[in-house]
């Protein structure tokens, strides 16, 4: 029957009109192709209307807000008590790349996402205020702003925080098994001890990466460095990853690689060590490699299309306050911006209020520093030749 | 090709002369959907993979050009990673084959006297499929990390060198590649091999053929249309899988695929370009590859 159906096909001459009717299913296909393409102004804010919608939607990374035994988040559940907004939180950011690609083409049209309120790291808050992709905050609205600390009140991609205000941040440094390694390990360059070869991992972001081989060689990764500094940096890279004493360059999965013990040391994230050592049993140690870590945050934004700015303001603020900072700061194990909550920590427990990677002092911060931000021609390049190592000839 | 004479010298059934409107109008909804769903995507992409970089634009801003170049510039990029994926992918095939053959012959005609079991040994081969492929490779890679108990033992035993190791490995994405695709190699040999008549391979015994000519002349060539479709529905995913050979599953570094190519491409470089015109060559190579495949192997019936 199907070689019937063919050999009627092949019967078929092309006429005009089947001609006709190709052209105009091409022609209409193009016309729908052409539409998924954004404009190229910059996109409108959407009316706010708050006021009389009292939900939120918060799109925010895995295990990083307080949670209880129910699955409930006990401080958003007072904050709905407190103001009668109700938060729809979802766990949607995987990775700050794969958020971007899932929402670009309706942030360049000015639509709603679906989130009013998403948390991304700095680098790709910079990009997204650049291209005009999010809302202006109204100050007056979250009074509690004067508790930032005044270390994060100016950063280069967003002075003044007009768009952004941080959510928790936290430090890139190495990370080892204590058990293979009862030594531990001092700095970067102790990752390329050939006792470990094929062991150590390396993260997959740029700039944790990056920042740490820069800070080993010497480089401010904060202040003025360009091509020079990256390229030397790089070719360390390249030259461990070929000669095969990096096993693997993850994200947030180089935690399975640890637990398989297929990497026995690693760059890693401050928080994430707490939270394996919780729950695979106290094996990992992480410090802060005696060059220098990086330090990167998380902020909140209002994305382009969302109609309850207001409403995320008014969630910004309450997370402001040091009470409710120190309880989510109890349970992600990161740092928080919020100047007051170690006091209001130390009320809850006191050790916790003691923890350097989570209420670190001025010693501590001193050692990490900041990877300044790239135009995006940098960034281009820069990204194309870290992928060109994490993909290999 | 004997067999296959019998089959074409049937009485085909008349095609209809006629052009029915009513047939127009039934088509109308799926040629819809594939304008909608298909059409409109391959154009897309198409346009995507000739744009140029938008003058004076930040990163990931491109407008419409006829760039040609795109093509030129990422296969002399990303040539090794073209050819490995087409290795892996040949590679792949040829052991899902070799395992799947076996298998496949045993439960289609061995185990004919046995139902119960021939149905039981199908629930086996495709009982994995009730449990998605990620989980399934994710637990691979742990029971294949360094310090589990097959590879220490593996190493115990001197069967692998002591600083040696599994995961990360072209090894270890090929066998992820094999296992993955071995049921979609299996059914269809299976579906072949079922009505696979014995009478034939007696009646080759008979007249002296010892059971490897057997085998070749007449097994063989009776089950090709398994073999072909086996082939391909393993070869053309293998070939664009991103999976197994992703640095988060079984690769490493020194094992991406184009589809981990395409994927760091659109998601990290925000190459659409580049991404789309390397997605263009993965679909034409395949189907290049494909169509040369089939006239070979002459079984264009089959499509």
């Amino acid at each position: 029957m199907i070689r019937a159906l063919i050999a009627q096909a092949r019967q078929a001459q092309v006429n005009r009109r089947t001609l006709l009717a190709g052209a105009g299913a091409g022609a209409s296909a193009l016309a729908l192709a052409a539409c998924s393409t954004g404009g190229a102004g910059k996109p409108s804010p959407a009316a706010d209307t708050s006021s009389t919608d009292k939900t939120l939607n918060w799109a925010n990374w895995a295990a990083y807000i307080d949670e209880d035994d129910n699955g409930d988040y006990p401080t958003l559940v007072a904050f709905a008590d407190e103001t009668g907004i109700e938060v729809n939180y979802e766990v949607a950011v995987d990775d700050n790349n794969t958020y971007y690609g899932k929402v670009k083409d309706q942030l360049a049209l000015g639509q709603d996402i679906g989130a009013d309120t998403v948390c991304l790291t700095d680098w790709m808050v910079g990009r997204w205020i650049r291209f005009g992709y999010t809302q202006e905050l109204d100050h007056a609205n979250i009074p509690n702003l004067s508790n930032l600390t005044p270390a994060l009140q100016n950063p280069d991609f967003d002075p003044g925080r007009k768009f952004s205000l941080p959510w928790q941040g936290g430090f890139a440094g190495i990370c080892w098994n204590k058990e293979a390694i009862p030594g531990g390990l001092a700095s970067v360059a102790d990752l390329w001890n050939s006792e470990l070869k094929g062991r150590v991992g390396v993260l997959s972001e740029m700039r944790d990466t990056m920042g740490l081989i820069m800070l080993e060689n010497g480089v401010d990764i904060a202040g003025e460095w360009g091509d020079a500094e990256y390229t030397e940096a790089i070719e360390i890279l390249r030259e461990q990853v070929e000669n095969g004493q990096v096993r693997n360059i993850k994200g947030n999965s180089y935690l399975e690689d640890l637990k398989s013990e297929d990497t026995l040391a690693a760059i890693c994230w401050s928080g994430d060590i707490t939270v394996i050592n919780a729950e695979a049993g106290d094996k990992w140690e992480f410090a802060i490699p005696t060059a220098g870590g990086t330090l990167w945050n998380d902020n909140f934004l209002v994305p382009i299309g969302s109609p309850r700015k207001a409403n995320a303001e008014a969630l910004m603020n309450y997370y402001y306050e040091p009470e409710v900072a120190a309880e989510v700061a109890a349970w992600v194990n990161y740092i928080t911006p919020v100047v007051g909550a170690q006091e209001a920590a130390a009320a809850i427990d006191p050790e916790l209020a003691e923890n350097q990677l989570i209420f670190p002092n001025e010693e501590t911060l001193s050692q990490a520093h900041i990877f300044r931000t790239l135009t995006g021609a940098e960034e281009q390049k820069y990204q194309a030749e870290f992928q060109s190592i994490l993909l290999g000839a | 090709m004997a067999f296959a004479a019998f089959a074409t010298t049937e009485a085909q059934p008349q095609a209809p002369k006629r052009k029915s409107r009513i047939a127009l109008f039934l088509l109308l909804p799926g040629i819809l959907y594939l304008v909608l769903f298909f059409l409109t995507p391959l154009i897309s992409l198409i346009l995507t993979s000739l744009q140029a970089p938008a003058e004076f634009g930040d990163i990931g801003q491109y407008s419409y050009a006829f760039n040609w170049q795109n093509y030129v510039t990422v296969v002399q990029q990303y040539l090794p990673h073209i050819l490995r994926s087409f290795g892996y992918a040949l590679a792949a095939t040829v052991f899902a084959l070799l395992f799947s053959y076996p298998l496949a012959y045993f439960i289609g005609v061995k185990a004919r006297r046995w139902p119960l079991l021939q149905s039981l040994m199908l629930v086996l081969v495709i009982a994995p499929f009730f449990i998605s492929f990620l989980l399934r490779t994710l637990a691979w890679k742990q029971l294949l990390s360094d310090e589990s108990f097959i590879i220490t033992s593996l190493k115990a035993l001197s069967l692998m060198a002591p600083d040696a190791h599994f995961t990360g490995t072209p090894f270890a994405v090929i066998f992820g590649l094999t296992y993955n695709f071995i049921p979609f190699m299996t059914l269809p040999l299976y579906t072949t091999l079922e009505r696979l008549d014995t009478r034939y391979l007696e009646a080759g015994s008979d007249l002296y053929a010892n059971p490897f000519t057997v085998f070749r002349k007449i097994t063989i060539p009776l089950s090709m249309p398994g073999i072909v479709a086996g082939t391909l529905l393993t070869f053309i995913p293998a070939a664009g899988d991103y999976v197994n050979a992703s640095r988060d599953f079984l690769g490493g570094p020194d094992t991406q695929m184009m589809g981990n190519v395409i994927e760091a491409n659109f998601l990290v470089l925000l190459n659409y370009p580049a991404a789309a015109a390397l997605s263009i060559i993965l679909m034409a190579a395949i189907l290049v590859l494909v169509s040369i495949y089939v006239k070979r192997s002459g079984t264009e019936d089959l499509l």
